[in-house]
């Protein structure tokens, strides 16, 4: 092979718009990017002036995909400043909604985005010819988490009923019950999906890197927690400006961030290298039967831990639903003093750490506002990654290697206007 | 002949697109009635012509206006879906400010690099058939709209405010619990979701066609709002309207 040029201009099957650029000439790498070229919205700017009861609206539109990871950041960075602790029902609702959201966005990358390439396809519509078990597998799975979101926030897409302190509308017991029936009905499906990945041919490769997630004594972190470094152990909220050093370069409008080494990785794989143990055993029997342990540097695996997670937030489902029937559903008393002060909301969106840092006025306006994105977290990575990559599989031709480079972006399943914001 | 189908995406969060997806369902019917050419979020073809095409997202670059502008010569129909692309939406937040300071407030030093113009909606840049509202849209609507194109009909566009589907629906009022609300001069055919959902109407589908501003106003400003408020909930989607509003 002496001559490679691959130009890929919005890469596709992804959530926003990047560009894959990678040059080699007489065996030697001459250029490898990964550029984001999103058109920025300036939520921090929006976010000016804003009054406390619909910040979590506004923020919720920055990304229609984890529009309730945002909503949740937002309410829980509000709660922080004003120092509300909300009920334990809320907190088991909000993980709820939780669970639709990253069962729902897990699919649509694991069988929409993803699939394809291991199937030789350029969409999931085509596969309806081929293959249409499988994408109406992933239809009805994803159409579950839209189901728990409908049923827990209002809607999908930016569910409504999430508010400071509370719920403006709490589910009656009859919903849980058919949830409930609908996440066991759906264990078939999820074992389907094992079957589907493990029969997938993950490209081999590994790259030694750092993971950073959540962690939480009590549970496998997605709404609560602290900060955790494969590399530096814990860390708290209020730390993240240590951790992330956003930073901008050029080519691209979203930021990029480095720890410790040039770069690190947020997301499922992160989550499942920090937290394992604390997985459902539904989940656990998975990753054994999909091979996937802690640690694990292979970010093709990323595709499997989301299969992994899916199955672990199902069985989480069907668990907080039990708890919250056996405590029943109460309606409760929303009060909110507003002051002035800052708080910060750390959750873990389906691709990762995502924190909302907000300052208040004293008459409960947003003073200042920093979000910091998954995706950001990963651009850099993504870009070593790429690197090596590349210099390892100069033996293949120019269309193999697109495809392998569109595939690895792919596996980390970026969210670009949420990290361009 | 199936109609080609292109779905493209400009200044916003896809979440529009992604109704487009949730429609799990529909989807063996809708990938049979329409020949999608064009969805960079879900497949890797594309095509070049378009029969119809649905447009996401406001436009704040002048580079999108150069794309928006290709997208109209090779389009028969088009059809921004959604409150960023039919209304500018919640990107217009930062119109209040210069475009220097906003990218400075977000880039610092390196705000050089970077370029952005006031939002807008696609209207203000390319003529359009018609607007698919909301935010995000109504999976319901997408579907009734693409059923009534495929009948050669124009869409029927709903004009009736929030708060008629509001009171079909058995809501209480929210003026009745003590919040506010712009159901009254908001365009329906959500179903008042927002309402239903536990919370308020934020406006999010646009004015109705002759929207009664001065009664809105005034329950607003009897239930205790400033006109600083009145202004923030309303520019929340609807800054490109504010004229309308003042």
């Amino acid at each position: 092979m002496s001559k490679i040029d691959i130009k890929v201009n919005q890469l596709t099957r992804m959530e926003g718009h990047g560009n894959l650029t990678v040059k080699v000439s007489n065996g030697e790498v001459e250029e490898v990017r990964w550029e984001i070229t999103e058109s920025p919205r300036f939520f921090e700017v929006m976010l000016r002036g804003r009054p406390w009861h619909d910040a979590h609206v506004l923020v919720s539109r920055i990304c229609g995909i984890c529009s309730v990871s945002h909503q949740l950041a937002s309410l829980q960075a509000t709660e922080a400043a004003f120092g509300i602790e909300p009920s334990e029902q809320t907190i088991l609702l909000r993980k709820l909604l939780y669970v639709g959201e990253v069962i729902e966005s897990h699919i649509l990358h694991l069988y929409f985005m993803a699939m394809p390439d291991f199937l030789g396809a350029g969409s999931a519509f085509s596969l309806m010819k081929s293959h249409k078990d499988a994408v109406l597998c992933g239809a009805r799975l994803k159409k579950l988490g839209n189901y728990v979101m409908e049923i827990v926030g209002g809607r999908a897409v930016h569910p409504q009923a999430a508010t400071v302190n509370g719920f403006g509308r709490l589910p009656s017991h009859r919903d849980l019950l058919c949830l409930r029936g609908r996440l066991k009905e759906a264990l078939p499906d999820l074992e389907s999906t094992v079957a589907l990945f493990k029969g997938f041919e993950l490209p081999e490769f590994s790259r030694e890197t750092e993971y950073i997630s959540l962690t939480h004594p009590e549970e496998y972190a997605f709404i609560r927690g602290s900060i955790r470094s494969t590399d530096t152990g814990g860390a708290s909220i209020d730390q993240y400006p240590e951790i992330a050093n956003e930073y901008c370069v050029p080519h691209s409008t979203a930021k990029f961030a480095k720890h410790v080494r040039g770069s690190y990785v947020v997301g499922a794989l992160a989550r499942i290298n920090n937290n394992f143990e604390q997985l459902h055993p539904l989940a656990k029997k998975a990753a054994t039967e999909l091979g996937l342990k802690p640690i694990c540097f292979k970010p093709f695996m990323n595709n499997i831990a989301q299969v992994v997670e899916t199955i672990h937030e199902a069985g989480e489902g069907i668990d907080i639903i039990d708890e919250l029937l056996r405590a029943g559903i109460r309606e409760e008393q929303i009060s909110v003093t507003v002051r002035a002060g800052r708080g910060i909301g750390a959750v873990e969106a389906p691709r990762g750490l995502l924190i909302h840092d907000f300052t208040y006025g004293e008459k409960g306006s947003i003073v200042k506002a920093n979000c910091i994105i998954p995706t950001n977290q990963n651009h850099a990575n993504i870009q070593h990654d790429l690197e090596e990559l590349v210099s390892c599989n100069l033996d293949k031709n120019e269309d193999e290697l697109r495809l392998l480079c569109e595939m690895l972006v792919r596996a980390y399943d970026p969210c670009i206007s949420c990290s361009t914001h | 002949m199936r109609p080609k189908v292109g779905v493209f995406d400009f200044t916003c969060c896809q979440g529009c697109e992604l109704q487009i997806l949730n429609c799990e369902e529909e989807m063996p019917d809708l990938i049979a009635a329409l020949d999608i050419v064009a969805f960079r979020e879900a497949m890797t073809e594309r095509g070049n012509y378009y029969d119809i095409a649905f447009i996401d997202g406001a436009c704040s670059r002048e580079s999108e206006i150069v794309s928006l502008k290709e997208i109209r010569k090779r389009a028969k129909i088009v059809i921004p879906i959604g409150a960023c692309a039919c209304l500018g939406g919640v990107n217009c937040l930062k119109n209040a400010y210069p475009m220097d300071e906003v990218l400075k407030a977000e880039y610092g030093e390196a705000a050089s690099y970077y370029d952005t113009i006031p939002a807008r909606p696609i209207s203000a840049v390319i003529p359009v058939d018609f607007f698919m509202p909301g935010c995000p849209i109504v999976k319901e609507e997408f579907i009734r709209v693409v059923q009534e194109l495929l009948a050669g009909r124009d869409p029927y566009q709903p004009n009736d405010p929030v708060c008629a589907e509001c009171k079909a629906g058995g809501n209480v009022c929210v003026f009745d619990k003590g919040m506010t609300c712009l159901g009254p001069v908001t365009r329906g055919g959500c179903k008042a979701t927002c309402v239903t959902g536990g919370a308020v109407c934020w406006g999010c589908r646009g004015l109705i066609d002759e929207p009664n501003i001065h009664a809105e106003k005034e329950i607003l400003e009897s239930a205790g709002l400033s006109m600083e408020d009145i202004t923030k909930r309303f520019n929340l989607f609807n800054v490109c309207q504010e004229g309308v509003w003042k």
